[in-house]
């Protein structure tokens, strides 16, 4: 059975926002949209993403780790956000796992964001359905798009190329090998919800040099002129019988 | 373009959709992108995956393109101050194009007539100065520059006077080969995307990546290792790496040789009036902006002197040694050897903050990576002086810096460290070190020159020299028979030699003054000059506003062209209504700052997905125009008539001179479009560019893409294509003679010009010709007991150049700022997270809220630029978070030093270049009095402009139905 998700590489993500935005306006003149903004150009705007990037400090100076973490609906394998809702609304897609909410059943209940661990679904103030991350439905199995674009807007627009799609059950996929040997991890898998997204870790390269390292026979100092101030006084070569 | 029917899922309906390919522009990025259009609406912006800038990428600001096309904020008709009303009030009336066209001939035609230096024209933007500059020189006016000066100026001129290119659009590091890559200065931008997509390869690739800042975001957040360090001392880390290296012999000595003037012999007589420079040994009259072979080296087999270049010569580095002649003679090398000998690891360490030893591993990691690491590419090439390489090498450490190491009156002298530092690691133009892109490498300096005196302009003659120029000594200054300033910002003067991208954060201030002297005109183009582009920004709000005794404006016209209504269009006489970059005609050009690549030139063109808004008209066509109704002789025949129809039509045909083949675009010239580079005017190449991505992309042959300041192949090529005018070796300078000049002038040792007495000090200090550490000018004239803190900005990503800040998608994730202060700092002053408090330089204070932050060193605070804003500006309520909860630090700052010795409204610049040292302000913060609830200073709002879209209290944006008055 497939089940598509997403795997997003923190060791590279810079935190620039771009699955932010290339998330909205995909999202907003699409099947899902449109995605709501209130108060666009006053006080306190407020609007409807399926992805949000929230940054983090890690440590204390000078030991500080700036952590950028992008967040969507994690497509969970069991997905709590299903069974409290009333009227059927949230259901997951047998053919590719896809968690999504069908509008016309929605009734604004907010079950399903209350169930959910991950604060991933956001309600559309205006028309008062819940609405998330669509895995861009309405993108990946589109034929007319080009085969290597059919990815969900935040893919294809990654400038890091932070964010992996794929078949997270076939073993062979891109996504189930960085899971595999990247250190993919679930989040909060203590809640048995079985996320289907997963995030790859901060790796660090160091570097160790060696003394001898320093110390060369081809060192260009060789080339000059290094002799100190020849002495006309006298040596031990005077002195010692 | 393509055209396609979308249908929805069910089938119901069917939205016409088109796709269309252009150049973006919500940042001077410039990536390729593809516009889905439903009913003539924008659906998609998509990244181009055949554009070879962004490869089908696109960030924050590049997906909220549809935002920035639909704003509120848009102005849709020219307009005027309504009479009577106050600059900065923002009441205007609509006027017609041919009303606007008219007063702006009339007024400019008369300045023309009479005094064109009395015009003015400062530009925001500097990726299309090849047409404002053109238009400036063919006005007359020698007042003219674009935005670098308070910008970038010293990463352009610090590394281009050192090594012939610099980062960005002039070259950059190579992540693709490199092994360790260093990062000083930058935060979030410059470059963008594909500064993203070469980080994560180089990561991935298993790379070390070490970010020095003082500040850890961005792409600093994904470093192997943050160095954090204070502001303004780079140049201390920079020579006591450099020492560090020299020291152990981790440099490449054999590049130093061949490729740079190290082993060069200069002249070390004090009484000489060459003293200081490179020994000729035949001196032909020097022409030509090329560094002649006619200097020495000291052969070390046979210790005599012998010419540069000897076959078989090996020369000396270090030491001493005396000429035939009795000249005391050193090699370059030994005065840099003797010049960093005191800045020792442990010297910088009580400067920058950072650790003794760390700085030792860092100079350790450099050269054991860069000597034991090599690349050996299987790349024959030859060199100009015909000897043959098998393979191209390449020492795998490169860097990149920006603003953090240029914004500070110490750039210039930092930057030149730098590009010593990058060349002893003889990483120049070589794979996984630092690569040049098209047009550069070029000449040091390069060969455009400014005009150089007052009788170089004249009443409707064109300016007698280029704008903006590379002065090479001191007869290339802009300067009169005084040696004082001929231009407005005082460019090209005594007080900044080497200003080529002039000092925009000076001219509101000078020509409020008088000094030089008054103006009539300013022509401000997308500049925010009356907020976050400005120094001082309350003062210089009131300067625009201010008046003579008898009424009249102290600056008599102010016009503005923008698309945006921004707190500058507010000061304006006259609005011109700019286009966005979805609706015009644009050349990122080969005469410019094109988009080239490393392997090869590149540019690119937009092309209009969208007819203009109401009647928006870019301000390309405005110049054509004017241009043409003031019988500029570049826009008109010699009868006087027409010369373009339009812009496009002026891309094609212009040529940089009768039948030269080389116009704005160097891709499909020719009759058929069979030429690049060079070729007769095609006059199907509007439509070529949109058949092929609305890009020219060329790719040199592999054995011209390296070494390129010394490949014969290369500069040969780059002669024959009109790239550059000699095809002479460009050698690094590691010593700088042509600062040397300037020093002798001011020293008296010269015949030629030489500075006013009372900067003499000054030059002669700060034109070394090797590198130096000096504390920022600020900071010396500053109480640092009374104000401890550094304070310095960055721009966030989403919002990397100020243009979109009232985007309605953007500004949901950066509404307000913060002060960012470390929990150290914030503690000692009884400052909580989140509290209101007064951050305050010797030039004012600002009310603002608090951050604490671990990611920021404890002497430094910083916030995120131009996020505030003034009320009611970009057409935002105003009430909204930019204007009561954001915040400008530019009100601390200062466009004008403290006076001193070097005179009394000496620019807050590096006194080389004349770059606005935006980050050497101190600081000191304090808690406000309890009950504090908006920033402070506040300005009264202003009123949408007419003609302006209506502010949305709400929207759902879905294309094809938006604007028939969904979410009004």
């Amino acid at each position: 059975m497939t089940q598509l998700a997403l795997v997003i590489d923190l060791n590279v993500c810079v935190g620039c926002h771009a699955c932010v935005t290339s998330c909205k306006q995909w999202n907003t003149s699409g099947e899902a949209g449109p995605l709501f903004d209130d108060n666009p150009y006053g006080r306190d705007p407020t609007g409807t993403f399926f992805n949000r990037v929230q940054t983090y400090e890690v440590g204390e100076y000078p030991c500080t780790e700036t952590l950028h973490f992008p967040k969507s609906c994690l497509h969970c394998e069991d997905p709590p956000c299903v069974p409290v809702c009333p009227t059927g609304a949230s259901y997951k897609r047998k053919e590719d796992g896809i968690v999504l909410v069908d509008y016309d059943k929605c009734i604004g209940c907010k079950y399903c964001s209350w169930a959910c661990p991950y604060g991933a679904r956001e309600l559309d103030e205006k028309q008062q359905v819940m609405k998330k991350c669509t895995l861009c439905v309405d993108r990946i199995y589109d034929t007319r798009i080009p085969e290597d674009r059919r990815k969900p807007a935040c893919v294809i627009s990654c400038p890091t190329s932070a964010r992996l799609f794929g078949d997270v059950h076939d073993p062979e996929s891109d996504v189930s090998i960085a899971i595999r040997e990247s250190g993919g991890y679930p989040l909060m898998p203590e809640w048995g919800t079985k996320p289907s997204n997963h995030y790859l870790p901060r790796r660090k390269t160091k570097m160790r040099i060696h003394e001898d390292e320093l110390v060369r026979a081809d060192n260009p100092l060789r080339k000059e002129d290094i002799r100190h101030e020849v002495s006309k006084d006298a040596t031990l070569d005077d002195w010692l019988m | 373009m393509t055209t396609a029917t979308t249908d929805s899922k069910d089938g119901s309906t069917t939205l016409h959709e088109e796709v269309r390919t252009t150049t973006c522009y919500m940042c001077a990025c410039r990536c390729g992108i593809k516009v889905h259009l439903k009913n003539g609406e924008v659906r998609f912006i998509e990244g181009n995956a055949d554009h070879p800038l962004n490869q089908g990428v696109l960030c924050a600001k590049g997906s909220s393109g549809i935002m920035k096309q639909y704003s509120p904020a848009r102005l849709t008709r020219p307009l005027r101050r309504k009479a009577g009303a106050d600059r900065g009030a923002g009441e205007f009336e609509a006027i017609s194009w041919e009303e606007a066209f008219s007063i702006l001939e009339e007024r400019l035609g008369n300045i023309r007539a009479t005094d064109p230096k009395k015009f003015a024209l400062f530009t925001g933007r500097d990726q299309m100065q090849a047409l404002t500059g053109l238009f400036a020189r063919q006005f007359g006016t020698p007042n003219y520059a674009a935005h670098g000066g308070f910008c970038s100026v010293n990463m352009a001129a610090g590394l281009i006077y050192t090594i012939g290119g610099s980062f960005w659009e002039f070259g950059g590091p190579d992540l693709d080969r490199a092994k360790l890559f260093v990062m000083l200065g930058t935060a979030e931008d410059h470059h963008s995307n594909p500064m993203k997509m070469a980080l994560s390869k180089f990561k991935r690739d298993g790379g070390r990546f070490i970010s020095i800042n003082p500040v850890r975001t961005g792409y600093s957040s994904i470093a192997d290792e943050w160095v954090p360090i204070r502001p303004g001392t780079d140049g201390a880390l920079l020579l006591a790496l450099i020492n560090e290296i020299i020291k152990q012999g981790l440099y490449d000595r054999e590049f130093l040789v061949n490729y740079s003037n190290s082993a060069e012999l200069v002249n070390q007589n004090p009484d000489s009036p060459e003293y200081g420079m490179f020994v000729r040994f035949e001196v032909p009259p020097e022409e030509g902006c090329f560094d002649p072979q006619n200097k020495l080296w000291w052969d070390r087999e046979l210790n005599r002197p012998v010419s540069t270049q000897t076959p078989g010569v090996e020369p000396r580095l270090l030491g001493e040694f005396t000429l035939p002649d009795g000249t005391p003679v050193k090699p370059a090398f030994q005065l840099l050897s003797e010049r960093v000998e005191h800045y020792t690891p442990d010297w910088a360490a009580g400067i920058t903050g950072i650790p003794a030893a760390t700085i030792k591993r860092l100079a350790h990691e450099m050269g054991v990576t860069a000597r034991d690491q090599k690349i050996e590419l299987p790349i024959a090439w030859t060199d100009v002086w015909d000897n043959e390489h098998d393979t191209v090498t390449g020492n795998p450490v490169a860097f990149h810096a920006m603003r953090g190491l240029a914004a500070h009156s110490n750039g210039f002298h930092s930057i030149r460290a730098l590009g010593i530092l990058m060349s002893l690691l003889g990483t120049i133009d070589r794979p996984g070190g630092f690569r040049h892109k098209a047009p550069f490498p070029r000449p040091i300096p390069p060969c455009a020159k400014t005009a150089k005196g007052p009788e170089d302009v004249q009443p409707n003659t064109p300016l007698n020299g280029m704008p903006l120029g590379w002065p090479a000594d001191p007869d290339d200054l802009f300067v009169d028979d005084q040696g004082q300033p001929v231009r407005i910002d005082k460019a090209f003067s005594w007080e900044f030699p080497l200003s080529v991208h002039g000092l925009m954060h000076n001219v509101i201030t000078n020509a409020w003054r008088g000094d030089p002297y008054k103006i009539d005109t300013l022509l401000i183009f997308m500049a925010n000059m009356a907020w976050n582009s400005t120094m001082n920004t309350v003062e210089v709000r009131k300067m625009l506003n201010d008046k003579e005794e008898d009424g009249e404006y102290k600056i008599p016209f102010i016009v503005v062209a923008d698309a945006f209504q921004s707190e500058m269009t507010a000061f304006a006489d006259l609005i011109l209504p700019d286009t966005t970059y979805l609706e015009r005609h644009d050349a990122m050009s080969m005469l410019d700052r094109p988009i080239s690549e490393f392997d090869g030139p590149v540019d690119s063109v937009r092309i209009p997905v969208l007819p203009p808004t109401g009647e928006c008209k870019p301000f390309q066509e405005v110049l054509i125009e004017l241009g043409t109704r003031l019988k500029l002789p570049a826009f008109t025949t010699a009868e006087g008539k027409r010369k373009y129809r339009d812009y496009p039509d002026f891309i094609i045909n212009f040529e940089t001179a009768p039948g030269s083949g080389i116009g704005f675009l160097a891709g499909w010239r020719g009759k058929g479009g069979e030429k690049s580079m060079k070729g007769a005017p095609n006059s199907n190449q509007w439509q070529m560019y949109e058949k092929n991505n609305c890009v020219f992309q060329y790719h040199l042959p592999k054995s011209y893409q390296y070494m390129r300041n010394w490949n014969q192949g290369y500069l040969q090529w780059a002669q024959a294509h009109g790239m550059t005018r000699h095809a002479e070796p460009i050698n690094i300078h590691i010593y700088s003679e042509v600062l040397q000049k300037f020093r002798l002038a001011a020293q008296g040792k010269t015949d030629g010009r030489q500075p006013p007495e009372h900067l003499k000090k000054r030059v002669e200090t700060y034109f070394d010709p090797l590198p130096f550490y000096y504390e920022p000018l600020e900071a010396t004239l500053t109480d640092k007991h009374k104000y401890p803190l550094s304070a310095i900005t960055q721009r966030p990503m989403a919002m990397y150049h100020s243009w979109d800040s009232q985007n309605a998608w953007l500004r949901q994730i950066h509404a307000y700022n913060y002060l960012h202060m470390n929990p150290l700092a914030a503690r000692a002053q009884g400052i909580g997270d989140g509290d209101w408090i007064w951050v305050e330089s010797q030039w004012g204070k600002v009310r603002c809220l608090a951050r604490y932050s671990e990611a920021v060193e404890p002497g430094t605070v910083w916030t995120w630029n131009a996020i505030g804003k003034a009320a009611g500006a970009w057409n935002l309520s105003p009430e909204a978070n930019e204007a009561t909860q954001g915040f400008l630090l530019n009100h601390l700052i200062s466009e004008e030093l403290p006076p001193n010795e070097d005179g009394e409204h000496i620019s807050n610049s590096d006194p080389v270049t004349g770059q606005a040292a935006w980050y050497d302000v101190r600081v000191r913060i304090y808690k406000a009095k309890e009950g504090a609830h908006d920033t402070w200073p506040q300005f009264k709002a202003v009123p949408p402009a007419p003609g302006t879209p209506p502010r949305r209290p709400w929207q759902n944006y879905f294309a094809g139905v938006f604007r028939k008055g969904e979410g009004k």
